[in-house]
């Protein structure tokens, strides 16, 4: 088992990238080469159009996510990355779970620990039914125990997707480094542009 | 011949617009783009060989032998390396080509050699058709993802419409900023591909990569404020000074501030060996004075340098004492290995002037002091013995010595690893930038035979000078094929200790002479060389040396000289893996 030190914990990367082929594993290995693992990994299309947003979990020291985020942002491909521990970020998880529907039917305590634990039923089929929750952790985990007695037949969970407190959005720094340096590819989000503060909390 | 025209003007109003004429396209196959595009970006060699998968770039190559000058190698190992002596001897990107497959996979070492010494390569390979990848065709390989921990950048081609554009940013990656490495893996259906190509665009931008930083000027400030407040500064540079063009900046630095500078061996030869304030090599094998004054020193500027575990010894134990003033462009190198008390964030060719300006001008005489007793120290225990011995045999360190007299530092040196590596760095004389040419980071044997082929290519009007020891030159010994048919004039001085020496003194020290397998025999060089139609000798005595040394460097063409030199020779002084700088041994 791999032995923690005090000073580590939960780090919240957050990387803003081109959409290239390739640059997932030029991410990837950054962290393997240092044998850290990703605990978590969730990537997709941001608030600026062809440029996408990785969100990466791991347990470490300030000094190893700090150097490690430098090297992500020295990639030719990546334009900026921050990092924050979890207090400094809003996070959430998705989880689905598939139960028999006869099962939900037939028992009020189900449909109560459903309605207790926020789910939300997203396909209702004769045989089963499919609920998505979203919290951290706990809470999706907490649902998932509490659904196991009930024949839950699948789950899934997604990686955590986290927003930055104290951030004014990308797509100022972006637009600041355009100003200094104009390429001519940049391409923005005209609804966000005229809407500054929408990612700030 | 291609135009490389600036950018069209856009047309601002229909009049203009119509008195404005098209940019020219042009009709060609991906590998004549391919051509164009390296013409437009002034390359005038390519170190490669030819393959299945890259033909039809060799095809389009047939055509245009009188613009680019391509150089038939051995082995592509060879052809990086060469390449890599190149960029290292000239300044300017070298240039590799190399089939998919095989010829792609011997691309590795040199590429993880360029990664981790910074130097500015593009390396085109040839693919399986893009239809067949994926499908492990024959000579297929994944040679972007095997290549991505070993590139500064790698990109795959599969549309010949998209070479110049690929082309243009792996030029524009490979030397700008911290420099190193690109490789662009061009499928064939793309080589033979035709396709209308407007005028090449040099890349000068991309949104993602900010090579330049800006420098920040109170950081400029913090730092000459405490240069200005040292009792006992020290400057420590590496090859970052060199990459930057900044030499003259530097030396101007240095000279104001009189503040005593060492290097490491990738900054050899920015000051040269003679001057006043170069105090000597860093490292596990350097000079005695810097070392030792690392851990006494009161401020460490280190500029262009990345605090090597080689340079550093024990982190723990390394300059705690000092106030580190950082100067570097990559910030990830910046509190990588050695926290900065102020880090200078930026080309310092930008930074250095700005810091001369402000440092008062100084000459340290007591401090200066130190490092001269230090060297008189490592003179009456190391040097003198080594440069001028008075056992039988010969040692390294004298036909570096000699070599000198000859040279009077001249010459570019071009060395393999081990412990020749350590005595050619520790005693060549060198004049000029440039003029040290040697695997540093990654440490590959093998490199310095074909690295000094690229280097007289780089550098056609100085004497290059390859010295190799018996253990690395076996390793790439079918280079001397590649001397052979170009006719390049490379001196290879081979400095024969019948041992793989640098392990051999690990083993002898720190192994209990237990000696696994680093006995090495030797097939009789002087015949092989011969073989290969390359002039030769070997010398085992002291009286043949100079006379030796003086018919390698007057011959007209290439020459192997071969000296026999004393088998158990260690070199010192040493810092033990595992000690601080301060814990150097002499002996």
């Amino acid at each position: 088992m791999h032995q923690q030190s005090i000073d580590q914990r939960e780090y919240n990367i957050t990387a803003y990238t081109e959409n290239q082929v390739g640059l997932l594993n030029r991410i990837a290995i950054i962290f393997s080469r240092r044998k850290i693992n990703i605990e978590s990994l969730n990537t997709s299309p941001s608030e600026i159009e062809g440029i996408h947003r990785f969100n990466m979990v791991v347990v470490e020291t300030e000094e190893v996510v700090r150097k490690i985020a430098r090297q992500i942002e020295k990639q030719v491909e990546v334009l900026k990355v921050y990092f924050n521990p979890n207090e400094e970020v809003i996070w959430q998880e998705m989880a689905l779970y598939k139960v028999p529907t006869d099962i939900i039917a037939d028992r009020a305590i189900v449909e109560r620990l459903l309605r207790e634990h926020g789910a939300r039923a997203v396909v209702i089929r004769k045989d089963y039914t499919v609920f998505e929750t979203t919290g951290h952790r706990e809470e999706t985990d907490k649902l998932l125990t509490v659904l196991q007695p009930y024949g839950l037949i699948e789950f899934v969970r997604s990686a955590r997707i986290a927003i930055i407190k104290n951030s004014q959005g990308f797509h100022h720094k972006l637009r600041e480094f355009e100003r200094t340096e104009p390429s001519p590819e940049v391409r923005e989000n005209d609804y966000l542009n005229s809407r500054d503060k929408v990612f700030t909390m | 011949m291609y135009l490389n025209l600036p950018p069209q003007p856009v047309p601002t109003s229909p009049e203009t617009a119509v008195a404005t004429a098209e940019p020219a396209t042009q009709t060609l196959s991906g590998a004549q783009a391919t051509l164009h595009a390296l013409l437009a970006e002034g390359v005038d060699t390519v170190f490669g060989y030819p393959g299945g998968a890259i033909i039809p770039i060799y095809d389009a190559l047939y055509d245009f032998q009188e613009q680019l000058n391509h150089v038939l190698v051995r082995h592509e190992q060879g052809g990086i390396h060469a390449a890599q002596g190149y960029a290292r001897s000239s300044g300017k990107v070298g240039v590799v080509f190399a089939t998919s497959g095989p010829g792609a996979t011997n691309l590795v070492t040199g590429l993880a050699d360029a990664q981790i010494d910074s130097t500015p390569l593009v390396c085109i390979t040839g693919q399986v058709f893009a239809h067949l990848l994926g499908t492990d065709a024959f000579q297929e390989t994944d040679i972007i993802n095997i290549t991505t921990p070993v590139t500064k950048w790698n990109h795959q081609v599969t549309d010949a419409s998209e070479i110049p554009e690929a082309l243009a940013k792996a030029f524009y990656i490979a030397r700008s900023g911290r420099p190193g490495p690109v490789l662009i893996d061009i499928t064939k259906n793309a080589q033979m591909q035709k396709a209308e190509f407007a005028p090449y665009q040099p890349c000068t931008h991309i949104r993602s990569y900010r090579p330049r930083p800006l420098v920040r000027p109170e950081y400029v400030a913090q730092a000459a404020a405490l240069i200005n407040q040292a009792k006992r500064p020290l400057v420590l540079w590496g090859q970052g000074v060199l990459l930057g063009q900044a030499e003259q900046e530097f030396k101007q630095f240095i000279e104001k501030s009189g503040i005593p500078a060492a290097w490491t061996i990738l900054g050899a030869g920015v000051l040269p060996t003679g001057h006043p304030l170069n105090v000597g090599m860093l490292g596990m094998h350097g000079n005695y004075g810097p070392n030792v004054l690392t851990n006494e020193c009161d401020v460490l500027i280190a500029i262009g340098m990345r605090f090597d575990d080689r340079v550093t010894g024990r982190l723990d134990k390394y300059a705690k004492q000092a106030q580190v003033i950082h100067l570097d462009i990559d910030p990830t190198e910046i509190d990588k290995n050695v926290k900065a008390t102020v880090p200078v964030w930026g080309d310092c060719k930008e930074t250095l002037p700005l810091l001369t300006e402000l440092v008062e001008a100084r000459t340290h005489p007591e401090w200066r002091q130190r490092f001269q007793d230090h060297d008189a120290e490592e003179i009456a225990a190391v040097i003198q013995d080594e440069l001028f011995p008075t056992s039988d045999e010969l040692t390294m360190g004298e036909v570096i010595q000699q070599l000198n007299e000859l040279t009077q530092g001249e010459a570019i040196i071009v060395t393999d690893v081990g412990q020749h590596q350590m005595v050619a760095c520790r005693y060549a004389k060198l004049n000029h930038t440039r003029s040290n040419i040697t695997s540093g980071g990654l440490g590959t044997m093998g490199f310095a035979l074909p690295a000094a082929i690229g280097a007289k290519f780089g550098a056609p009007a100085r004497t290059v000078i390859a010295v190799i020891g018996d253990g690395g030159i076996q390793m790439t010994i079918q280079e001397l094929g590649t001397i052979m048919q170009t006719g390049v004039n490379v001196k290879i001085l081979l400095l024969n200790n019948q041992f793989l020496g640098m392990v051999r003194q690990w083993q002898e020290l720190f192994h209990d002479r237990r000696y696994s397998f680093v006995d090495i025999a030797s097939p009789d060089y002087v015949t092989v060389a011969r073989g290969y139609r390359i002039a030769g000798r070997r010398v085992d005595n002291r009286l043949a040396l100079q006379p030796a040394l003086r018919e390698m460097l007057e011959h007209p063409g290439s020459f192997l000289l071969e000296v026999m030199v004393t088998r158990e020779n260690n070199i010192f002084p040493m810092v033990p893996q595992g000690c601080g700088v301060g814990e150097i041994r002499l002996r």
